[in-house]
C-alpha cells in the first residue's frame, strides 16, 4: 500500500490566503470573550466551557467540532440565550447577549416544528410573534418557503414531510426573522447520508445568496470541512478551544473537492485533534471472547 | 389456520379493517351471549322455580319464585301424602331479568306514566341528569383547565396551588353532600356542586401534568423566534397541549358520570340514578337494567361524538396517530 503524501493543512493557495485576509477585515458580528460555563451536578463541580475566546466575522461560515462532552451544544445554547453563562462576555454587534431573541435564529437537530401549524404558519410564527400583521407576514413567509423549495407544501402539516423537508422548513422559519446570525445545532445529524449531502448544498446556496452569518455545530468531519470558512475545534473536559482551523479548500465549494489534497489534509488534522491515537486493543483481550473454533470451516475472516 | 391466529395475536400490530370491526362487534356480542345463555338455557344456572300451579301447597301462589330445594321437598311431601302436586318451571332470580325483558322495559320505561304524580317521566329524569353533568363539568373545566395550565407552565402557580389540590382530592366528594345542601339549597345547585368537587381537583392535577409533558424544545424554538411570555403561553403551550387536553377532558367526563349517582341522591331526588333506585325499590329490575344501559349508551354516544369532533378540530393529530 502506498501512502498518499498530503500537504500541510496550513498551506494555502494565494487565492485562499487573499480571501481569508478580506474575511478577517470584515466587521466582527459575534464576539466571545473569556466565556466560562460551570455546572453544579451531583458529582460536584463540572466545568463545561473554559475560557473561550473567538470572533465571527460578518457572512462567515463557522463550524464547531469536538468530541462528545466538549460542550459544543452548551456553547451554542449560551449564544442563543437558552442557557446562562457563568462568566465572560458574548457580544452580538457589540451588545451583550443574555436571553433569547429574534436576532439569533436557531435550528435544532430535532426539527422542533410546531405540529399544530402548517408549513406556512410555522414560518410566519416569528414574524407574527413580533407583531407583524398577518397579511404581510404571509407574503414574506411565502418567499422564504420558496427559497427552500417547498412552495408546494406550504399548507401541509409537519408530520406529512420527510426529515430533510422538515429541516428546510426549520431553516426558513429561522431565516424569516432575518436574524444577524444563524445558529445550527447538528441540524443534519438525524438525516441519512444522501439527504444530508443535499441539505449541505442547499445551505451553501442560501448562505452564498443572503446576508447571513452561520455558526454550525457538527460531529461530522467532512461536513465541517465542506461547509466552513473556519473550524473551531474544541476539546473535552473541560471544553476549551484546541485550534481554530482556516479551511484551505477554495470557495465556492463542491462535493468533488472532498478528495482534493487540501481537503484530506484538513481532515487528517481534525482526526488527529479529535481522535488522538489510543492504545490498540490487545489481542489477548480478543482471545477471551473468541467464539469461533479454529477447526471451523470459516475460522478466519481473512 | 395458524396463520390466521398469529395474525390475530401479533404484538402491537393493527388488525385488518374487516377483522377489527368484527372483533369490536364481538366485544358487545360476547357479554350479551353470556347473558342470554344464563337467561334462556335452564341447566346453566336457574336456581329458582317459578310456580305455575300451586297444587296442594298452601303458601304457593301462581307466579311465585321459590328456591329449587324448597320446591323439591314440597313436591316430595305432596307425593307422599298423595295430594295434588305443585308444578313449576326453572327460573332465574328476580334481579336477573332476561335480555328480551330488559329490551321491552327499555321501551315501556319511556311510555309508562310515573306511579306518583310527583315523580317524573324517564325522559325528564334523563334530561335532569344531563343538565347536572353539563353544568358541573362546565364550571369545573372553566376554572380547572386554566388553573391546570398555569400550574403546568409556571412553577410559582404549581407550588401555590398543587399541594392543596393534592390534599383536597383525597376528600371524598360525597362527604360534602350535606354541606352542599345546607349552603346551596335542595335543587340542582348542590348536585352540580358534587360533580364539581368530584371533577375539579383531579382536573387541575391532570391538566397540569399534561402541560408539563409538552416538549420543552418547542418552547425553546419559540423563544429563539422572539416569542415573549404571553405569546409563549397562548401560541405554544395551549395549542401544544390541546389535543392531549381534549383527551383528558373526555376521560374526566366519564368520571363526572360516576359522581352522578351520589349527586342525585342528595337534596330533592331527581335524575336517572334516582329513577334506578326507585325502580329497584319496586323490584322492577328490568327497568333498572334498562336505565343502567341508557347511561352507558348515553356516555358512549357522547364520547363517540366528542372523538369525531376532535378529529375535525385537530386535523394535524389524525394522521400523526396513523404515521
Amino acid at each position: 500500500m502506498t501512502k498518499i503524501e498530503l500537504p500541510s493543512y496550513l498551506e494555502q493557495t494565494e487565492d485562499v490566503k487573499d480571501r481569508f485576509q478580506r474575511l478577517k477585515a470584515r466587521p466582527v458580528i459575534l464576539e466571545i470573550d473569556g466565556l466560562h460555563k460551570d455546572f453544579e451536578s451531583r458529582q460536584g463541580h463540572v466545568t463545561a466551557l473554559k475560557n473561550i475566546n473567538f470572533e465571527v466575522h460578518r457572512r462567515e461560515f463557522v463550524c464547531v467540532i469536538g468530541p462528545s462532552g466538549c460542550g459544543k451544544s452548551t456553547l451554542i445554547r449560551i449564544l442563543a440565550g437558552l442557557e446562562n453563562k457563568t462568566s465572560g462576555k458574548v457580544l452580538l454587534d457589540g451588545k451583550d447577549v443574555s436571553e433569547p431573541g429574534p436576532d439569533r435564529g436557531m435550528v435544532f437537530q430535532g426539527y422542533t416544528l410546531f405540529p399544530w401549524l402548517t408549513v406556512k404558519r410555522n414560518v410566519m410564527f416569528g414574524l407574527e410573534a413580533r407583531g407583524q400583521g398577518k397579511f404581510s407576514s404571509e407574503e414574506e413567509a411565502r418567499q422564504w418557503i420558496d427559497l427552500v423549495g417547498l412552495s408546494k407544501f406550504e399548507d401541509s402539516y409537519p408530520h406529512q414531510l420527510s426529515g430533510g423537508m422538515k429541516q428546510r422548513v426549520a431553516i426558513a422559519r429561522a431565516l424569516a426573522n432575518q436574524p444577524r446570525i444563524l445558529l445550527m445545532d447538528e441540524p443534519f445529524g438525524a438525516l441519512d447520508a444522501q439527504t444530508r449531502a443535499k441539505m449541505q448544498s442547499y445551505l451553501m446556496g442560501i448562505w452564498q445568496n443572503i446576508d447571513i452569518t452561520i455558526l454550525f455545530i457538527t460531529h461530522d468531519l467532512d461536513e465541517a470541512i465542506y461547509l466552513a470558512d473556519r473550524i473551531l475545534v474544541l476539546k473535552a473536559h473541560p471544553g476549551e478551544v484546541q485550534e481554530v482551523i482556516e479551511v484551505p479548500v477554495p470557495q465556492p465549494r463542491s462535493p468533488d473537492q472532498m478528495l482534493s489534497p487540501e481537503f484530506l489534509a484538513t481532515k487528517k488534522r481534525l482526526e488527529d485533534l479529535i481522535h488522538p491515537p489510543e492504545e490498540e486493543v490487545s489481542d489477548d483481550h480478543m482471545n477471551l471472547v473468541r467464539m469461533v473454533p479454529v477447526t471451523d470451516d470459516v475460522s478466519s475472516v481473512f | 389456520m395458524s396463520m390466521a391466529i398469529s395474525q390475530l395475536f401479533s404484538v402491537r400490530r393493527e388488525l385488518k379493517p374487516k377483522t377489527r370491526l368484527l372483533v369490536m362487534i364481538f366485544s358487545f356480542l360476547l357479554p350479551l351471549l353470556v347473558w342470554s345463555l344464563v337467561s334462556y338455557v335452564p341447566f346453566i344456572w336457574h336456581p329458582k322455580m317459578e310456580v305455575t300451579n300451586p297444587g296442594s301447597v298452601e303458601y304457593f301462589t301462581k307466579g311465585m319464585l321459590v328456591d329449587r330445594d324448597v320446591f323439591e321437598s314440597e313436591l316430595q311431601n305432596t307425593v307422599k301424602q298423595g295430594k295434588p302436586q305443585p308444578e313449576g318451571i326453572r327460573a332465574n332470580p328476580v334481579y336477573l331479568p332476561a335480555p328480551h325483558q330488559v329490551a321491552i322495559a327499555f321501551y315501556t320505561a319511556f311510555t309508562t306514566e310515573p306511579k306518583l304524580r310527583s315523580e317524573k317521566w324517564l325522559h325528564e329524569s334523563l334530561w335532569d341528569s344531563i343538565q347536572v353533568i353539563f353544568w358541573g363539568f362546565l364550571i369545573s373545566s372553566l376554572v380547572g383547565v386554566p388553573l391546570g395550565i398555569l400550574c403546568g407552565t409556571y412553577d410559582f402557580f404549581s407550588k401555590l396551588f398543587e399541594p392543596f389540590v393534592e390534599f383536597f382530592r383525597y376528600l371524598p366528594a360525597p362527604a360534602f353532600g350535606a354541606l352542599a345542601v345546607a349552603i346551596l339549597g335542595i335543587y340542582s345547585a348542590p348536585k352540580i356542586a358534587i360533580i364539581f368537587i368530584g371533577t375539579f381537583f383531579q382536573q387541575v392535577l391532570i391538566v397540569s401534568n399534561t402541560t408539563r409533558k409538552l416538549d420543552p424544545s418547542l418552547l425553546e424554538a419559540a423563544l429563539t423566534l422572539g416569542a415573549k411570555r404571553t405569546t409563549l403561553l397562548f401560541r405554544v403551550v395551549v395549542p401544544g397541549i390541546i389535543t392531549n387536553l381534549y383527551k383528558d377532558l373526555r376521560v374526566l367526563l366519564g368520571w363526572a358520570w360516576t359522581y352522578l349517582i351520589v349527586a342525585e341522591l342528595i337534596g330533592a331526588s331527581s335524575g336517572i340514578t334516582w329513577f334506578i333506585t326507585q325502580q329497584a325499590r319496586y323490584k322492577n329490575f328490568d327497568n333498572v337494567y334498562a336505565a343502567i344501559m341508557m347511561i352507558g349508551i348515553l356516555g358512549l354516544s357522547i364520547d363517540i361524538i366528542l372523538a369525531w369532533l376532535g378529529r375535525r378540530l385537530f386535523p394535524w393529530e389524525r394522521e400523526m396517530a396513523k404515521s
